[in-house]
């Protein structure tokens, strides 16, 4: 609860900031702030130190798994804010909305780790949504920005449409809103109508997939991601699709038994159909921005996977799998802002120039190619884990091994730009410390390449 | 501890040349570390088996173990002399950027000690993929003129086969009573037969595309050819060995079964190979890819000898592991030094080196027997015994492989004759005064041929312990 509500609390004064101050460097200041706070707020809840609390009716339900999944989320906005406070500055006007909307996603965000109510799901989804909308046509000059701003409204009203529709139909067959739904309908005292009950379920799946990127709904990610400015598509890749994962694992955690045993076979076809989507279309990508959109939704396949099962594997591969891929996917967009254009020429030569932001990048893509000492190796490893365990099939694993190498060669052909083909990269001037930032991210991945184990420890201990 | 020497020097040395620029001492320090890790080999060797256990992930009940027994130390002696030699030999090369192209090294040379000596599997696959990515980074950048695609096509087949592994593992890792990657605790998985065969068949295909197996060597002549030639070294002596290694320290022990029941597919595959391989270095006009054809042979036989399953053979095999590395090698330090006075690989442009460095053409004639496998050479111990397991094995299979003698006997001797003999061509005749580094380890390598080839009782002596554990039960 903690969250919720210093979240909201700091997204309207953040409204206000821009009133008392006009200088970029101080309301990004002030939102850093707020983000500490923040994440103050939710380590307080963790500890049970202190938590502010009234009865939800049972409407959000706060463990300890939803509370450290807030926290890393709120650690990779800080860092992420930490890193691109510059660039958001240099978009629009009013900076500080900027910060605002950022704090009103995050209050989305928490919420979607600790609904226990479709409805709060539902409003969830929407106080994640529309402060999106807002991100992605943040560049008011910019047509395409301002395209992809309408296709994300269209589609994802549509789609919240279907997730509104598939709530419906659950409650129609159960009577009931709660995630743990009474098993006969107190209305009309029938066991679960399965019809409708999986018709709903179907629906609500359709509309997840389509948060999350997965195909056959993922029409929409490419352009948004190509169109909307660079700093914010970091955002929506990683830190938003990975609150939407947790929301829908969290959904069918216990749902899917409802859906039998079509559960594995429907959700296999997604994700086979997403990581074959995903991987064959970045390699025919000329810019870097787009191969970045559709490696999303290649790695979206691999997070599916936790969909799998229903044990502590899952979750934990799922949470290891949102940190690795986030940090370095904002790693590689922090330096793909910093390219005068997004071609993969232009990073030609970049190893010569400026070797260190060479070998970080190197590392980002290491990571979501899953090369050993990474923290993608083991959110990998962690990921097929629990799917042998949970029981798929051995073929399904393979799949997704034959597309873990497809995607090393898009990933490498950026190393290949950078290392083996010269030329002059073209890209802006960098600052020290900004490098330094990078290079925060890159241990951070290493450490947790080389001791995935410390995640977990904080989690349990 | 002192296993972890094999890792730490030669990754301490590969950082500190990073901040070496002079060229002088890049070279030195270099070569000062692969000593220094040739010592420790042959500190090794003298023990019994050592081993290193620490905690690393508890969360995975993973364990950072090292172990040295007979076929780990084979294989760390081999290494430990081949990049000293190597650094050595072909340490007067122009090379750009000189100290990066030996941290990598370097850092190659870490990985493949990290790969012999892992007792884990999960650290296994860590240094399998570890060896990789440096030698990815050599050749893509000192490389040939199609370094690029040709190195990714090579990167691209070992990740795969490597994922394949990592599969493999997490397979019998599920199943394991203990949770643990240990051998012991896979060794005892509790798994179906259908379960374990299809856990040999992802193991396999790593090590049978490392090998490289027929048909999946497509990834190793342009490799070899477009690598810059230190690489080469690197990858047909010591780094095709992990494919054979893996077999035997896992593959084997794991999945005996599985093993047997696959066993006459991959011999009949690796003796294609062979064949294959030997018509293919009969055509050859580089010698270059001559001698990466014929690598592919010798290679192929081992294989075969491994999977009959025969005491003998695998012994041989196991021989076999440290005389080819030396002899290939011995052949790529002479290849690079006529590459580099003559600027031709091209056996036609050549001849008459005899007559013009008689030094080096004896040193390339002895370098050739032993790649023919003659008598007195270190070769012949270790295919005769492989023969005589593959004749055990299966008659008609051995005749068809004892074909590859005839066969490499042509190529190389036609070898032979075309660079040493015959009139001086004027590639030849530009020729300078032979480094004399390179020549020194030449002598050194000649010298461990004919020992081994004459006494080659201290090899077999090293690698009876393996041999005890896959075979007395």
């Amino acid at each position: 609860m903690n969250a919720i509500i210093v979240s909201t609390l700091l997204g309207v004064i953040m409204m206000f900031v821009s009133w008392m101050t006009t200088s970029t460097r101080i309301q990004k200041n002030i939102g850093l702030v707020g983000m500490l706070l923040l994440i103050a707020a939710n380590f307080l809840q963790q500890k049970g130190w202190w938590v502010i609390n009234f009865d939800t009716k049972g409407m959000l339900a706060f463990n300890q798994i939803g509370l450290f999944a807030n926290m890393l989320l709120f650690i990779l906005t800080f860092l992420y804010v930490w890193i691109n406070g510059d660039e958001i500055g240099k978009i629009g006007n009013h900076t500080a909305d900027f910060f605002a909307i950022f704090f009103f996603i995050l209050c989305g965000v928490s919420i979607l780790t600790s609904f226990d109510n479709l409805l709060m799901l539902f409003i969830g989804i929407e106080i994640l949504s529309i402060p999106l909308y807002i991100l992605t046509g943040s560049d008011k000059k910019n047509l395409l920005s301002n395209e992809a701003s309408l296709k994300y409204f269209l589609m994802g009203s549509f789609s919240t449409g279907v997730l509104l529709l598939g709530i419906t139909l659950i409650y129609g067959a159960t009577g009931s809103f709660h995630l743990a739904m009474p098993i006969v309908n107190p209305k009309t005292h029938l066991v679960n109508e399965n019809f409708l009950m999986s018709a709903g379920l179907i629906l609500l799946f359709v509309s997840m997939n389509f948060k999350v990127s997965a195909a056959p709904f993922h029409f929409w990610t490419p352009d948004v991601y190509d169109g909307a400015p660079t700093v914010f598509t970091s955002f929506m890749a990683t830190i938003v699709k990975a609150a939407g994962f947790i929301a829908f694992i969290r959904v069918f955690e216990a749902q899917r038994i409802a859906l039998g045993y079509t559960w594995p076979i429907i959700l296999s076809f997604v994700i086979v159909a997403t990581l074959l989507v995903g991987n064959i279309t970045a390699v025919f990508q000329r810019s870097v921005k787009r191969m970045l959109a559709y490696s999303s939704i290649a790695q979206a396949g691999f997070m599916l996977f936790a969909l799998y099962g229903n044990s502590i594997f899952n979750t934990e591969a799922i949470l290891l799998y949102i940190v690795a891929y986030s940090l370095a996917t904002i790693g590689l967009f922090a330096v793909l802002v910093k390219m005068k254009d997004y071609s993969f020429d232009s990073y030609n030569g970049l190893a010569k120039k400026h070797p260190a932001l060479a070998f970080v990048t190197t590392l980002f893509l290491f990571s979501l190619a899953g090369i050993p000492l990474t923290a993608g190796f083991f959110a990998k490893y962690y990921m097929l884990n629990a799917l042998l365990t949970a029981g798929a099939g051995l073929w399904l694993l393979i799949v997704a091994i034959l597309f873990a190498a497809v995607s090393v060669f898009y990933y490498f052909r950026l190393i290949q730009a950078m290392y083996f083909i010269s030329g002059e990269p073209a890209i802006n001037e960098l600052d020290k410390t900004y490098e330094l930032k990078l290079w925060v991210i890159a241990v951070l991945i290493i450490i947790m390449g080389v001791f995935p184990g410390f995640m977990f420890n904080y989690l349990y201990f | 501890m002192f296993l972890l020497l094999f890792l730490l020097i030669p990754i301490l040395a590969a950082i500190a040349l990073l901040f070496i620029k002079k060229e002088q001492y890049v070279n030195a320090v270099a070569i000062a570390a692969g000593l220094f890790t040739l010592l420790a080999a042959v500190n090794i060797i003298m023990n019994k088996t050592v081993s290193f256990d620490a905690t690393w992930l508890p969360v995975l009940n993973s364990r950072f173990v090292l172990q040295a027994d007979g076929v780990a130390k084979i294989l760390i002696l081999l290494t430990a002399i081949s990049f000293p030699a190597i650094f050595i030999a072909t340490g007067k090369n122009q090379t750009h950027q000189k100290n990066i192209f030996l941290a990598l090294m370097l850092l190659t040379q870490a990985g493949l000690m990290g790969v012999f000596l892992a007792g884990d599997a999960l650290l296994f696959y860590f240094f399998w993929e570890l060896a990789l990515i440096p030698v990815y980074f050599l050749c893509s950048i000192w490389g040939g003129e199609k370094r690029i695609a040709v190195t990714f096509k090579f990167f691209i087949y070992t990740f795969l086969g490597s994922l394949f592994m990592l599969i493999g593992i997490i397979l019998l890792y599920t199943n394991t009573l203990d949770h643990s990657f240990a051998i012991e605790s896979l060794k005892h998985a509790n798994v179906t037969p259908g379960q374990s065969a299809s856990a040999f068949a992802l193991f396999f295909i790593a090590f049978a595309i490392k090998m490289p197996i027929f048909p999946l060597h497509t990834w190793q002549p342009d490799a070899y050819e477009q690598s810059p030639t230190a690489v080469t070294m690197v990858l047909s002596a010591v780094m095709v060995k992990m494919g054979l290694y893996g077999i035997i320290r896992w593959l084997m022990p794991l999945f005996p079964d599985a093993f047997l029941a696959h066993a006459n597919i991959v011999v009949i595959l690796s003796v294609i190979g062979i064949l294959y391989a030997s018509f293919i270095a009969i055509r050859q006009d580089d010698l270059k890819r001559l001698i990466a054809y014929s690598s592919i042979a010798h290679i192929g036989l081992m294989s075969a000898a491994l999977f009959t399953n025969i005491q003998i053979g695998v012994q041989g095999a196991l021989v076999q592991l440290f005389s080819h590395g030396i002899n290939v090698l011995g052949l790529w330090i002479i290849a690079d030094i006529i590459e580099q006075q003559t600027g031709t690989r091209s056996m036609k442009a050549l001849g008459g080196l005899a007559k013009k460095q008689p030094t080096l053409a004896i040193l390339l004639v002895g370098f050739s027997f032993a790649n023919i496998a003659l008598p007195l050479t270190n070769a012949f111990v270790g295919e005769f015994l492989m023969f005589n397991s593959l004749f055990q094995f299966n008659p008609y299979i051995a005749a068809a492989a004892g074909v590859s003698v005839i066969l490499a006997a042509v190529y190389t001797l036609n070898m032979v004759q075309k660079v040493a003999y015959g009139e001086i061509s004027s590639a030849v005749n530009n020729m300078q005064a032979v480094n004399k580094n390179a020549q020194a380890v030449l002598i050194v390598l000649i010298v461990v041929v004919f020992f081994t080839g004459v006494y080659p009782q201290p090899l077999f002596d090293l690698t009876a312990d393996t041999l005890k554990q896959l075979f007395v039960k």
